[in-house]
């Protein structure tokens, strides 16, 4: 990814968390991996100052007590949060799941390859757009006063 | 205009269009381009009725009349055009044009290399990302 920040998943299947870690590994991507089993957790990772906010978010959609969906409507209206790419990343080619998520303002919505070589290709075209992409400044306060001195400077 | 193609280009310098077009090709998009080279012609494209929504948008910042910024407000507050992923591709590297693009649901933002080579090498893996991932286009819901 762009910067050394953490990728937060959130996925409950510990099989498909594996996979993800061992892709991360094997494509060398350093950025530290925090894993969280629902959308709950996820926004009480989230939502905690004492953890470093994540660079992207890798979600799945298919899970207990808050799924993805449910995660992304909470997310998506708070302004700490909000700003944070969301990739999903999932075993639903539902039409429903597609349309709602992207209404939700992911930046991506990637069916999960079965096959090992197929998902670490699919990480690492994952991982080279988030490099070249840029991304918001972590801290929400110094990129407002950026913005504020931005337009007083006379945009 | 018509727009029923999928990917839409908004980019009113010439060359840069051209040099885009060009890269898209070269990364063997073989879906039309649309380029349109203001906001306004975007959404009028877009608003056209009867006609399909382009999968993604490429969109630069820097626009004559209505800015890149303020029309990511429209089309994010436009309930049959918000799930049309937007990627930003501009020369802007401003923190603030950065954070306010994110805060408004941009799906990335890519800045402009000045040669040839780095312009290609960005198109292919936008293509790349964009050929793995689905897209809403095709399960269009909203005709007006």
């Amino acid at each position: 990814m762009r910067d050394s920040r953490p990728v937060l998943l959130v996925e409950d299947d510990s099989i498909d968390a594996m996979t993800v870690r061992r892709a991360f590994r094997d494509l060398k991507v350093t950025n530290p991996l925090k894993h969280t089993v629902n959308g709950e957790e996820a926004l009480a990772y989230l939502q905690d100052p004492a953890n470093d906010k994540p660079c992207v978010i890798l979600l799945d959609l298919n899970m207990p007590k808050m799924n993805g969906t449910e995660f992304l409507a909470v997310a998506k209206t708070d302004p700490a949060i909000k700003k944070i790419p969301v990739i999903v990343l999932t075993t639903s080619s539902e039409e429903r799941d597609i349309v709602e998520s992207f209404r939700l303002n992911v930046a991506g919505y990637i069916i999960k390859p079965v096959d090992y070589k197929k998902f670490v290709e699919a990480v690492r075209t994952i991982d080279l757009y988030w490099t070249l992409s840029e991304l918001p400044k972590e801290k929400m306060e110094d990129a407002n006063a950026l913005c504020q001195a931005h337009s007083a400077g006379g945009r | 205009m018509p727009c029923a193609k999928p990917i839409l280009l908004v980019e009113d310098d010439p060359i840069d269009a051209l040099a885009i077009k060009r890269a898209l090709h070269a990364s063997n998009v073989t879906d039309t381009v649309v380029h349109v080279p203001c906001a306004r012609e975007a959404l009028a494209c877009l608003r056209s009725p009867g006609t399909d929504k382009p999968a993604l948008i490429l969109l630069d910042l820097n626009l004559p009349g209505t800015d890149g910024l303020e029309f990511l407000q429209i089309i994010k507050g436009d309930s049959c055009l918000m799930n049309i992923p937007i990627v930003v591709l501009t020369a802007s590297d401003e923190p603030c044009d950065i954070l306010r693009g994110f805060d408004l649901g941009i799906a990335g933002y890519m800045v402009k290399s000045s040669g040839y080579e780095g312009l290609l090498e960005t198109i292919r893996i936008i293509q790349n990302y964009w050929s793995l991932s689905q897209s809403p286009s095709h399960h269009a819901s909203c005709n007006s």
